[in-house]
């Protein structure tokens, strides 16, 4: 039997980029107000399980041609280069450093090296949430 | 003084009205009725959530509502998908 999920794809196809810019805005602020990587991560992976729920697996799979195994490796690589990095400057494991830098649209910037730690948090969140989804939704 | 008793009571009414919803929750006789309770009491909590950001004089809880109102909105779309199909995420619609 065949469904007619109009409404649902339409709204999804909107409300979906939505969750993604509230996952990107939530993990910038993380620095100064409540939001991080952790969280940043499960939305980005809550607007993909909805393109999941309005679409199908192998829809989402095509349009979005990722391997999220490899995507968690990226970022405990991310993490750990962060780690490691502050050897070369004969500083303690995962020494955090900070720089304020002028760009050209956005003025000055605060620029910290905690920011790649966050991002392989975030990457591996994406990861491994995403993971566990597709592989209990897929056995027939 | 006067406008956070203000605040505090319509906090109050809401919880009332949440514990109503609970009513729907526990008794409802079909599962779209617990379903759609379950949704309203998310979009009650972003209320109460909203009331205490007031109430504590803090911005830090903004996020919050809109978490709510995401993951409510979701978990509902899932629920209503398992109900209507049998299945939450299907492996090719068009098969």
């Amino acid at each position: 039997m065949k469904y007619n999920d109009i409404i649902l794809q339409t709204v999804t196809k909107f409300i979906s980029f939505l969750i993604f810019l509230f996952a990107v805005y939530i993990f910038f602020n993380g620095h100064q107000e409540p939001g991080g990587g952790f969280i940043g991560g499960l939305m980005t992976s809550a607007a993909l399980v909805l393109l999941l729920l309005a679409f199908d697996m192998e829809t989402v799979r095509r349009a979005l041609p990722i391997d999220y195994k490899i995507m968690t490796a990226i970022g405990l690589v991310f993490a750990v280069g962060t780690g490691v990095g502050s050897f070369f400057f004969s500083a303690p494991f995962l020494s955090q450093t900070f720089g304020y830098f002028h760009f050209p649209v956005l003025g000055e910037l605060e620029l910290t090296t905690t920011l790649a730690f966050d991002l392989g948090v975030y990457l591996v969140v994406i990861g491994t949430a995403m993971t566990i989804i597709q592989t209990i939704g897929e056995d027939n | 003084m006067v406008l956070n008793a203000i605040y505090i009571t319509a906090a109050t009414l809401v919880s009332i009205s949440i514990l109503l919803t609970l009513y729907r929750v526990f008794k409802g006789p079909s599962m779209p009725d617990r379903v759609i309770a379950l949704d309203v009491i998310g979009i009650q909590l972003i209320s109460v959530t909203a009331l205490f950001c007031i109430i504590l004089n803090t911005s830090a809880f903004i996020e919050v509502m809109l978490l709510l109102a995401i993951l409510a909105f979701i978990g509902t779309v899932a629920f209503a998908k398992y109900i209507e199909k049998g299945v939450v995420i299907e492996h090719d619609r068009d098969r």
